[in-house]
């Protein structure tokens, strides 16, 4: 493939490039700059963040799950580029040596890359920003000192004033098409190709699998599969939408859904990963399915011309398999607005807080009227081989009235819907107990009670 | 005088531009190979076919070697030889290397271990402490035991006797730079390395080993690492050596570094213990009689499981006087990876284990637990001696405690988080203070050397090296603090170099914390030394006495002499006199007999208290920590910036490893977690949202360098605060006791509660 970007601020033309050559082994290996460094190879570590720009924003991204052709058309900066023309330290960097926010080094430019992003885009939610850089050295306290003291200083103008795409603009190449009609038209005629979105999951095929992915489609240059429409009876959500773009869609009406979108993972996977992705490699701990579900959600499925419309639960099938035909893929899930969106709640349960993948995720839309159940939705993840809605507790609440004694006896019915697997994230039993638990903190939630280990305080 | 400066690392403005060069960094020759091992897929059997066919004809691929194929020695064990670089016949764990793969590239080479043919006829691998008690699987033959007075009377005697027993799982280092080298072959059949180790000398003799050579053919060389933790003091020699018997044979450069899932599935990892214990107090609450069964999983071979183990039972006593005791350690040989070195090297497990007695103690007398500890403190008025008979003096814990306690209001806060524990159904607080006594000095007594370098040239301008790595600890900048201060000049002047075993020879790994304390008295030595010329050549012209030269403030005065440090460098070689020395320092007043268990193995004790305050969700285990309060003893700081970076980063290092840090191998002996995704270090938003971290003002009662204190390791034990604390948090969940082993995940918080509550 053919790609073209600004690095640092120099245009760089690349061409007949691997599809599957990641930015941190080209600026290594290729390049000759060593700055970004390979920490886990699996985006979870951050030591390869790179700084992204184009039309949309500035984000930051882990470089060693980004494939080349991801930038085509885009501005990739390194900690090489963050220093001013004379070689001035960037506010970050400079704060990060007077507050000791280095100690061993190794993950220090991609901390640095990270909050020179977090400055851009005004983030002063430290940990938010900052959940994907692992250190291992400090305990984070001088770097959160570091970054507190930066955010409060302007954006450097060479950073600022740095144009967000080359000259050229981006590069046209067969598999990396620009409509959503010309993607439809190119799964026909591929329908074994690999589509690639954020590459947060298929750039663990490749480093970690030594995967030989074949075709690759690269949806990533299609503006109109990002696209988040709000009217008043729905929310649709292209596709290629990035879980940082649904998180801050839902901020306002479904907060619990944005609150667990900001455990989802980092910032960095949440700007590269998908909606669509998340959905159509249909694992069983995607985060999104279950809120999604809850909320009634349906699925537009795209083949050529045609589209079909699915409940999302009806997606999937079995471990692995979803409603999916050859040529088809995922264009959009739609939100129908028709319900009381402040009943839904969202619980993320892992081993660590942040950038961690979910042993149990419970989402809850129960609606009460009159003191009784007339409708719930429930559905989870973690706990069946795919997300899966929780039909027997759902019959053990409708009707009956709002009460810690029918929470008490629905919280039996869920080991009719689920018999969860014991792997290295938790055991069955503890899986089935807390989804039940689950159940009861959103009734005392309901009902006043402080249930948010998160938010006690000292 | 740079002395006592908070001063930023050294490297500091290279880390946060990206300049600083790691091993993978350093450009490399054209026709550079990389190298992969191809891994066992059985924890236990015998390797019946090999076929590496596939592996050969991959694209990339210029070699492939086997144990067979090897010149020298198979071996990369630190004493042992139990070790072999690439498995010959008989596989031990699953992940073993068990061929070599050289390619162009390090990608070529992953790709084409993937493709070997290995058939093993598996047989029954011996994978928990459980498995190897089973079939009397001991490391030396059988467990070791030290004792101390009559443990059966004084038992039959105690007022209250608790027993009972806490798992302790192991740690992954997540070093974030893996493991790496890089081998430059030489002419003359010389080796050069880079390497990222804390033990440059071990790579060094191990490759001579490998190669038939003698140790003046191989010299390596170590900038900096990117993290070690322990990690590195052994678990560096595969590569190295790999890497040096690939440059022999082929006569290019060869580079390894593990991809990170590979990394954590072949190298060894901090210990997981079993603490069985009986413990019996008196009225007051006072120990009179403690047994521990210390059951260690040191996996397959024995890396540094021995001293670890020493030093598990050396910290089993902590701060506190315990009479009678008998510590009984079980060496267990095991199907998995050969757990080796992690900051603190056994200490934290055995200080986990009477933590764990006394917290357990307190529960059953209804006391608070910290009235506990200091009424078991050892006394400062007249020394006692711990269990192994080394008298504990210079023991500040009990003044320390009570300033930490009274400063962060230990005992207003554990009220008023009764009542609001009272309040709160769902989510419990719970507060705990833990003291730490660590023993400091290498308990193999010839360890505890260490030799410098110090070049001052012509132009007043100074090198310095020595045989410390720096892993991030600030090792570097603290030594150049001290040779700036010998020669009273600034930081300006002192150019530290890369450790290298052609210029400090026969050196210690960087690690017991001793690198400031031994490196710096070096450094010292040699900068002392050249000083030492210097006046003695310019007393004479100022009719002074050599003693009376002064080296300050970028100047040296004698007498009506007056000039600047540069001037008198050049006067100096001007007049013949020498100005490169070498220093050397071998600790003092030390001595071991670790059969009997019996001596003085610590030059001196760092101490340190923690008040750690979490609450816990007991819908779901889901637990935080709320506030840390730190005052940590340093003795005279060479560098409190460097300091406190090492307590508040070794605090969050304990705590994760007794909270989110779980190792997973499942029924096959696989490691489950062998990457980020599923092991989870504490990532920001887990540090303490309140971390005050204060430095008890004292010298070191030792005449060590500048009477300052090694401060690497003692400040990870502050995290088992973190676990008192959960368990003081899942205690008020009913009246049981929570049993709480490590790590306290959510799901161990969640079923301890239950306990707890007795709905389980």
């Amino acid at each position: 493939m053919d790609i073209a970007f600004l690095l640092n601020g120099e245009t760089v033309e690349l061409t007949g490039v691997s599809a599957t050559t990641t930015v941190l082994d080209w600026l290594r290996e290729e390049r000759g700059l060593t700055g970004t460094k390979e920490g886990c190879n699996e985006g979870d570590c951050g030591a390869c963040t790179v700084m992204v720009s184009d039309a949309s924003g500035t984000r930051p991204i882990n470089g060693c799950i980004l494939f080349l052709p991801q930038i085509n058309g885009k501005s990739l900066t390194t900690v090489e580029g963050l220093a001013g023309p004379d070689g001035e330290m960037h506010p970050v960097q400079q704060a990060m040596v007077d507050h000791h926010g280095s100690q061993c080094g190794f993950c220090t430019p991609g901390f640095v890359v990270s909050m020179a992003a977090g400055q851009i885009t005004g983030e002063t939610d430290h940990d938010r920003q900052l959940a994907g850089n692992l250190c291992r050295c400090t305990g984070y306290a001088p770097i959160v000192r570091a970054a507190v003291n930066a955010a409060r200083q302007p954006v450097p103008a060479w950073l600022r004033d740095r144009p967000a795409a080359p000259p050229m603009g981006a590069y046209v190449n067969d598999f990396q098409p620009t409509t959503i009609a010309a993607l439809a038209e190119l799964r026909r005629a591929h329908p074994d190709a690999t589509i690639v979105a954020g590459a947060t999951d298929v750039g663990l095929w490749v480093n970690k699998d030594m995967r030989d992915l074949g075709n690759v489609i690269f949806v990533n240059q299609i503006e109109e599969l990002r696209r988040i429409e709000v009217a008043p009876y729905m929310i649709r959500i292209g596709a290629a939408a990035s879980i940082e773009a649904l998180r801050l869609a839902t901020l306002r009406r479904y907060p619990s859904f944005a609150a667990m979108l900001d455990r989802f993972a980092s910032a960095q996977i949440r700007a590269a990963a998908t909606v669509g992705g998340n959905i159509a490699n249909g694992s069983p701990i995607g985060d999104t399915p279950p809120p999604l579900i809850a909320l009634g959600a349906m699925l537009q499925l795209r083949n050529g011309e045609d589209m079909r419309e699915i409940p999302l639960e009806d997606f999937f099938i079995d471990y692995g398999k979803q409603d999916i035909e050859p040529g088809e893929f995922v264009e959009a899930v739609v939100i129908p607005r028709d319900q009381e969106a402040d009943r839904l709640k969202v619980y993320k349960l892992s081993k660590r807080f942040d950038q961690d993948i979910s042993a149990v995720l419970g989402a809850f839309n129960i609606e009460v009227r009159d003191e009784k159940v007339i409708s719930a939705r429930i559905a989870f993840g973690g706990v069946a081989a795919t997300p899966k809605r929780a039909t027997a507790v759902e019959r053990a609440l409708v009707g009956r009235p709002w009460t810690e004694a029918t929470v008490r006896t629905a919280k039996w019915s869920f080991a009719e819907d689920f018999r969860p697997l014991t792997d290295m994230r938790a055991s069955s039993a503890y899986r089935l107990e807390t989804a039940a638990n689950m159940l009861d903190r959103y009734w005392r939630e309901d009902h006043g009670q402080a249930v948010d280990v998160r938010e006690v305080t000292p | 005088m740079s002395m006592g400066k908070p001063l930023p690392h050294d490297s500091a403005p290279l880390h946060v531009t990206g300049a600083a060069r790691y091993i993978d960094d350093i450009p490399v020759p054209a026709d550079c190979l990389h190298l992969a091992f191809g891994l066992s897929h059985e924890a236990r059997g015998v390797i019946t076919a090999l076929n590496l066919e596939a592996v050969r004809a991959a694209p990339g691929v210029v070699r492939v070697l086997t144990a067979a194929d090897l010149p020298g020695v198979n071996d990369i064990s630190t004493a042992a030889h139990d070790e072999p670089l690439l498995a010959a016949g008989e596989v031990h764990y699953h992940g073993q290397p068990i061929f070599l793969v050289l390619a162009t590239s390090h990608r070529a080479a992953r790709e084409a271990c993937a493709k070997a043919e290995i058939t093993i006829e598996a047989k029954p691998a011996l994978l928990t402490i459980d498995d190897a008690l089973g079939a009397r699987s001991y490391f030396e033959g059988g467990p070791l035991t030290w004792r101390r007075g009559e443990v059966a009377p004084a038992m039959a005697k105690a007022e209250t006797i608790v027993d009972g027993r806490i798992e302790i799982g192991g740690q992954e280092h997540f070093y974030l730079e893996g493991q790496v080298s890089l081998a430059l072959p030489q002419d003359n059949g010389d080796m050069a390395l880079y390497t990222s180790t804390q033990h440059p000398t071990e790579i060094q003799h191990k490759v001579a080993e490998a190669l038939g050579t003698p140790f003046h053919a191989v010299r390596v060389e170590t900038r900096r690492m990117g993290g070690g933790f322990g990690g590195k003091e052994s678990q560096g020699n595969a590569l190295a050596i790999a890497c040096a018997i690939a440059g022999h044979l082929t006569g290019k450069p060869c580079k390894m570094r593990y991809d990170r899932d590979d990394d954590m599935i072949i190298t060894g990892k901090r210990h997981d213990f079993r603490i069985a214990y009986k413990a019996g107090v008196d009225a007051k609450g006072k120990l009179v009689a403690v047994e521990f069964d210390q059951y260690v999983r040191c996996g397959w071979s024995q890396d540094l499981s021995l001293p670890v183990c020493d030093r598990a039972m050396l910290h089993a006593d902590n701060a506190y006087w315990i009479p009678n005791i008998r510590i009984t350690s079980h060496r267990l040989k095991t199907n998995t990876c050969s757990a080796t070195a992690f900051r603190g090297f056994g200490g934290p497990q055995g200080m986990v284990g009477i933590e764990r007695v006394l917290d357990h103690v307190a529960h059953r007398l209804k006391m608070d637990p910290l009235e506990l500890r200091q009424a078991n403190f050892y006394k400062k008025s007249k020394p006692q001696e711990t269990p192994y008979g080394q008298p504990v003096k210079g023991f500040i814990l009990p003044e320390m405690v009570k300033s930490l306690a009274e400063s962060a209001d230990y005992k207003g806060r554990r009220e008023a988080i009764a009542r609001w524990n009272e309040k709160n159904p769902v989510l419990k607080k719970g507060i705990a203070l833990t003291p730490v006594k660590f023993g400091i000095s290498f308990t193999l007594t010839h360890l505890n050397q260490a030799g410098a370098l110090v070049n001052l040239y012509a132009d007043g301008s100074v090198t310095i090296n020595h045989g410390g790595t720096e892993m991030g600890q600030g090792l570097n900048q603290k030594v150049a603090q001290v040779a700036a201060a010998g020669f009273g000049i600034g930081m300006e002047q002192v150019r530290i170099t890369a450790t290298d075993t052609g210029k400090v020879p026969n050196t210690s790994a960087t690690a017991a914390s001793s690198g400031s304390d031994l490196n710096g008295m070096a450094v010292k030595n040699a900068v002392d030394q050249i000083c030492d010329r210097i006046a003695r050549f310019l007393a004479p012209k100022a009719g002074v006495k050599a003693r009376d030269v002064v080296f300050a403030n970028g100047r040296v005065t004698a007498g009506d002499i007056d000039m600047t440090f540069p001037e008198a460098a050049k006067d100096a070689h001007e007049n013949r006199i020498s100005l490169s020395a070498t220093g050397f320092y071998a600790t003092p007043d030390i001595s071991w007999d670790r059969t009997a268990g019996k001596g003085h193995p610590f030059y001196y004790f760092a101490h340190g208290a923690a008040i750690t305050e979490v609450a816990v969700d007991t819908l779901t285990g889901e637990n935080r920590i709320l506030r840390v309060d730190i005052l940590h003893d340093v003795g005279q700081s060479l560098n409190p910036a460097v300091d406190v970076g090492q307590i508040e980063g070794g605090f969050v290092q304990g705590a994760g490893w007794l909270t989110t840090e779980e190792l997973v191998w499942d029924e096959k002996g696989v490691l489950r977690t062998h990457a980020p995704s599923t092991y989870k270090i504490p990532a920001c938003s887990d540090r303490p949202d309140v971390f005050n971290v204060a430095l008890w003002n004292g010298e070191n009662h030792v005449p060590t360098i500048y009477r300052s204190k090694a401060v690497g390791e003692p400040p990870l034990m502050l995290g088992i605060s973190a676990l008192m604390a959960l368990s003081d948090a899942v205690g008020a969940c009913g009246d049981g006791y929570p049993h709480l082993n490590a790590p306290a995940t959510p799901e161990r918080v969640y079923m301890a509660a239950k306990r707890v509550q007795g709905t389980r």
